[in-house]
């Protein structure tokens, strides 16, 4: 039925989208389908970007100031819209990455001692 | 403003061309593994999503979203209207009858009421003034004397004009015709800001003298109707009652005097008065009190402080004239509430209408609600999925909103039209005595259009917001998964607002139907009261000898020799004349009287009414005298004088004593009582007992008199045969035709008559909208519960069990809607008071008429469903899952 193609999605934290895309885009500039499939690829198949968030989230960190945008005409086909970072995106990223860093710290702390206290 | 919307508008075109690129970038990609084009566009497609949802939220981030999603819901909704046309022309014309009909009742009230005479300036200021008498409720009107004072007097009155309703007789296409027109004060036409289109009003000192100035100015209508429309008219004459009026001037199109309920077609000043009124000459008697008189405040003037000024003024002549004036009050009152034409026997109908309108609006409000709520359910995945990726609540309102707009917006256009067809459709509820232009306005002005306007904002709010709501409830797992459920079995949550709205439906259909039904039986009662005369066989036509050159003894002559004539006709068993038949629209004579051997209270100065007769009257008319003789041949002017009395009378004056041979002083004049006639109905079928007397016409002598015939012939063939005798006595005399008892007496129960016609139609109205509601409700109901059906079915349920259940559930509702209906209309049609006559609000006539007709038609109504229910096949519904 109609919920069943919601079902396979793996859904992407809400928040953690922002720290993928920035993350992304410090390797380089890139357009947005280029981005997702990085994303994808990045993460080994498991992480698929519904482009349905992506381009909402794309044009939020735009018009916060962390991602700025320029058109570029390709070889063939439509021109591309082309994401880079900028130096407050990069100071943004910094903060989501410790953020994220102590949130799996903090998750990895509730599965740990469990753990140890089966081991001894 | 607008370079915010060129940066939104360029931001949305590369938001698409960004998709575009994306879309095409993937595509690329899966063919260059191999894909076929097809599937790799349609992988793409899948890839990312739901693409107008992409580009919507992106936008979101934009702001300025409102105008884009305006119109974009707008182009939705009309989308989805258009993609279900049953839907929408079924709630359409629901909601255009309902605002048709009030709008077409806003209309008729604001004509009638509040804005009554076309043209005439200022009617906001306008105050209809009415005498009063000490002891006796009913208003009385003015008499020239006093009106000339209260003018000189007033310093609050900007105007105080006289229009005063009569009739003459014309022979227009060969035809006896009776035209209205108004003996009016000679300031009339400045006062109401009219000016005649040709020629003039009338010149001050015009109204002044005994038909001293034989002027008319005619009406537009007349004119073209009599005249041809001949632009020299003004200065040529026409006879009028007999006398050669000057034609002064033509009034302009569209002015139809002032007096609701007829078109006046002439006016004449007021010193032409006994031309066309009977009794003489009165504008020096200020004992009679005949004028119909209206009062222009002057700009900011309350009505209080008017009062207090024509008080005093009446107090002082009251002192000054004791005879004529003692305990004798002049007061204001609204316009609509004039006594003197039919805004007053119209108001209770109209506020009838107003409430019934308003209950047709709501009726109808709750079958479009029903209707989309229905479709709210069917659209519930659609609007699932929506919020599940991520469509706000605000959102989803709105496209609810926008939907109800359009649907509102389309019937308020239909609802025009009805108000626009059916302008001067309030003339077409009441019954026309022949031959006369009968007038009722109703414009579609803009006072109309605002309350039109006003009615469709409300029902759109109704009628949006509700499912909107509904849907905006709506819980996207829950919805997701149990998308289809029973509905036919039991209260399911939504199902509930829905068979809630039925019930409001079919209550207030049933406090319509029940409406109608007290309606019906006051008529049946009217119909059933004994006038007290005979309303068969008996046929009066008025003989207009006023003012045709004949003068008392030539008119004598005449009246002898017609009833000579009339009564050797074949089938004539008796023909009397009388000045005036009983419940006419001319007024009877009236008297201050003493009678020997009883002494009045202080104060009371007993004014009774009196009807001149001939010989053989009773006889004719059928009124039974319960002691006495009628008078004869013999009670003329050299006889002593005598009267006949009524019963009332006869018990007031003479209680236990016989009233035969007692004397009543009647103008100053004794007479002799001769008879006493049984009790009968003079000016209205409703009023209540009163006393009355009758006096020979040749002892109180009328030129214009009112021929009454008894006979067992056919009107038509009597007609001819009077007109043949009339033309024969005097070629230039026309006759009218002659009219039945019984319709004289159906005429005068207009008001009745116009309710009934009116609540009826409204009635039924309300009767199909509230059987379109069920019928939808439980149509729906199978359509959505066809897998518990066919469940049911499989497990063993007969077609008729399933008829049952199905046809139990709406019966069941309609008993539920009845029973509050029954319960809000014991508390209501209390308030129909005036309309309803010798029936009580609580009838059970007429609820157990109502009570048979609602659950008839909701059994109708029920039936095709129920019998879709019957015939489902189970197999297939089980297998069909949703």
């Amino acid at each position: 039925m109609a919920n069943e193609k919601y079902k396979s999605r793996t859904e992407i934290l809400q928040g953690t989208l922002d720290l993928l895309i920035l993350q992304t885009l410090e390797w380089g500039p890139r357009h947005g389908y280029a981005l997702s499939k990085a994303i994808r690829t990045n993460s080994g198949e498991i992480l698929r970007v519904d482009t349905g968030s992506l381009y909402p989230a794309l044009h939020r960190l735009e018009r916060a100031g962390w991602i700025a945008a320029e058109w570029k005409a390709s070889e063939e086909g439509p021109r591309l819209k082309v994401y880079r970072l900028t130096a407050k995106g990069k100071r943004q990223l910094r903060r989501e990455v410790s953020r994220w860093e102590r949130i799996t710290e903090a998750v990895a702390g509730v599965l740990r001692p469990a753990k140890q206290e089966v081991e001894p | 403003m607008n370079w915010r919307w060129l940066r939104t508008k360029r931001r949305n075109e590369e938001l698409k061309e960004e998709v575009e690129a994306h879309l095409w970038l993937a595509e690329r990609e899966g063919r260059e593994e191999g894909h076929a084009e097809n599937d790799a566009r349609h992988a793409a497609r899948r890839e990312f999503g739901n693409v107008a949802m992409a580009e919507e939220t992106t936008r979101d981030h934009w702001g300025m979203r409102w105008l884009d999603d305006f119109r974009q819901d707008l182009r939705g909704g009309v989308r989805m209207l258009r993609r279900s046309p049953g839907f929408t022309l079924l709630a359409v014309l629901c909601l255009t009858l309902g605002m048709g009909t009030n709008a077409a009742v806003f209309s008729a009230m604001e004509g009638v009421l509040f804005r009554p005479y076309p043209m005439v300036a200022h009617q906001e200021r306008l105050m209809a003034l009415v005498g009063t008498s000490r002891g006796d409720s009913e208003p009385t009107g003015i008499s020239w004397p006093d009106f000339l004072d209260l003018r000189k007097s007033s310093t609050l009155a900007d105007e105080m004009f006289v229009s005063k309703i009569m009739g003459t007789t014309l022979s227009l296409e060969n035809r006896a015709e009776t035209l209205p027109g108004s003996i009016v004060s000679a300031n009339y036409f400045d006062a109401i800001g009219v000016r005649p289109m040709l020629g003039r009003g009338f010149l001050s000192g015009e109204d002044v003298g005994s038909n001293a100035h034989p002027v008319v100015v005619i009406s537009y209508d007349l004119w073209h109707r009599l005249f041809k429309g001949d632009p020299e008219i003004v200065g040529k004459t026409q006879r009028l009652n007999g006398v050669v009026h000057t034609i002064v001037g033509v009034a302009p199109e569209g002015f139809h005097g002032t007096f609701v309920g007829w078109a006046m077609q002439f006016w004449v000043p007021a010193s032409m008065e006994e031309t066309f009124e009977a009794g003489g000459y009165k504008l020096e008697d200020r004992d009679a009190r005949w004028m119909e008189t209206f009062v222009r405040l002057k700009d900011g003037v309350t009505r209080q402080q008017a009062q207090q000024e024509v008080s005093a003024i009446a107090a002082r002549l009251a002192a000054t004239y004791p005879e004529t004036n003692r305990g004798r009050g002049m007061q204001l009152w609204r316009l609509w509430q004039t006594p003197f034409n039919h805004a007053r026997t119209l108001l209770p109908t109209l506020e009838l209408m107003l409430v019934v309108g308003l209950f047709v609006l709501l009726i109808a409000c709750a079958n479009v609600g029903n209707l989309l709520l229905a479709r709210s359910f069917v659209r519930r995945h659609e609007m699932s999925v929506r919020a599940a990726i991520g469509a706000g609540r605000a959102r989803l309102l709105r496209q609810m909103l926008t939907e109800g707009l359009i649907l509102a917006g389309l019937a308020s256009g239909g609802a025009l039209l009805v108000a626009y067809l059916s302008e001067h459709a309030l003339v077409l509820f009441f019954p026309v005595s022949a031959g006369v232009a009968m007038y009722l306005p109703g414009e579609l002005d803009w006072r109309v259009l605002c309350a039109c306007a006003v009615v469709s904002v409300f029902s759109t709010l109704l009628l949006g917001l509700f499912p909107a709501v509904q849907a905006s409830k709506i819980d996207v797992a829950a919805a997701l998964k149990t998308e289809m459920a029973g509905v036919v079995g039991g209260g399911h949550g939504k199902a509930w607002a829905r068979s809630t709205l039925v019930v409001v439906q079919v209550s207030l259909s049933f406090l319509l139907l029940v409406g109608a039904g007290l309606v019906m039986r006051s008529l049946q009662q009217l119909r059933g009261i004994d006038p007290g005369f005979s309303t068969r066989s008996v046929y009066v036509t008025p003989i207009a000898l006023n003012g045709t050159g004949y003068d008392a003894a030539r008119a004598k002559n005449f009246d002898d020799e017609l009833l000579r004539r009339v009564r050797a006709l074949p089938g004539v068993e008796s023909a009397a004349l009388a000045r005036l038949a009983p419940l006419g629209v001319k007024s009877y004579s009236s008297s201050v009287i003493a009678a020997d051997g009883y002494v009045a209270p202080a104060d009371e100065q007993e004014t009774v009414e009196y009807n001149e007769v001939g010989p053989e009257y009773f006889g004719t008319i059928g009124i039974p005298l319960a002691a006495g003789r009628e008078f004869s041949k013999a009670d003329d002017d050299n006889a002593a004088l005598v009267t006949v009395v009524n019963e009332t009378l006869a018990a007031k004056y003479w209680k236990g004593k016989d009233a035969v041979g007692q004397r009543m002083q009647v103008k100053g004049r004794w007479m002799t009582v001769v008879a006493v006639a049984k009790d009968s109905k003079y000016e209205s079928v409703r009023e209540a007992p009163r006393a009355f007397f009758y006096v020979p016409l040749r002892q109180n002598f009328a030129v214009s008199t009112t021929l009454h015939v008894r006979s067992e012939e056919s009107a038509q063939a009597l007609s001819a045969e009077v007109a043949r005798e009339v033309k024969a006595l005097d070629a230039d005399l026309a006759a009218y035709e002659l009219v039945p008892m019984g319709e004289v007496v159906r005429r005068a129960t207009a008001s009745q008559q116009a309710a009934v016609k009116m609540l009826a139609m409204l009635g039924g109205l309300a009767l199909l909208l509230a059987a379109i509601g069920l019928y939808a409700v439980m149509a729906y109901a199978v359509s959505q519960s066809a897998r518990e059906l066919g469940l049911r079915m499989a497990l063993g349920a007969g077609q008729y069990d399933l008829l049952r259940l199905v046809m139990v559930r709406g019966v069941k509702l309609t008993v539920i809607g009845v029973a509050v209906g029954a319960a809000v209309a014991i508390g209501l049609t209390r308030l129909m008071g005036d309309l309803l006559y010798r029936v009580s609000p609580r009838d059970p006539a007429a609820f157990g008429a109502a009570f048979v007709v609602m659950i008839v038609t909701a059994v109708a109504a029920c039936f095709l469903p129920a019998w879709r229910a019957m015939r489902l096949d189970p197999m297939r519904t089980l297998r069909s899952g949703d």
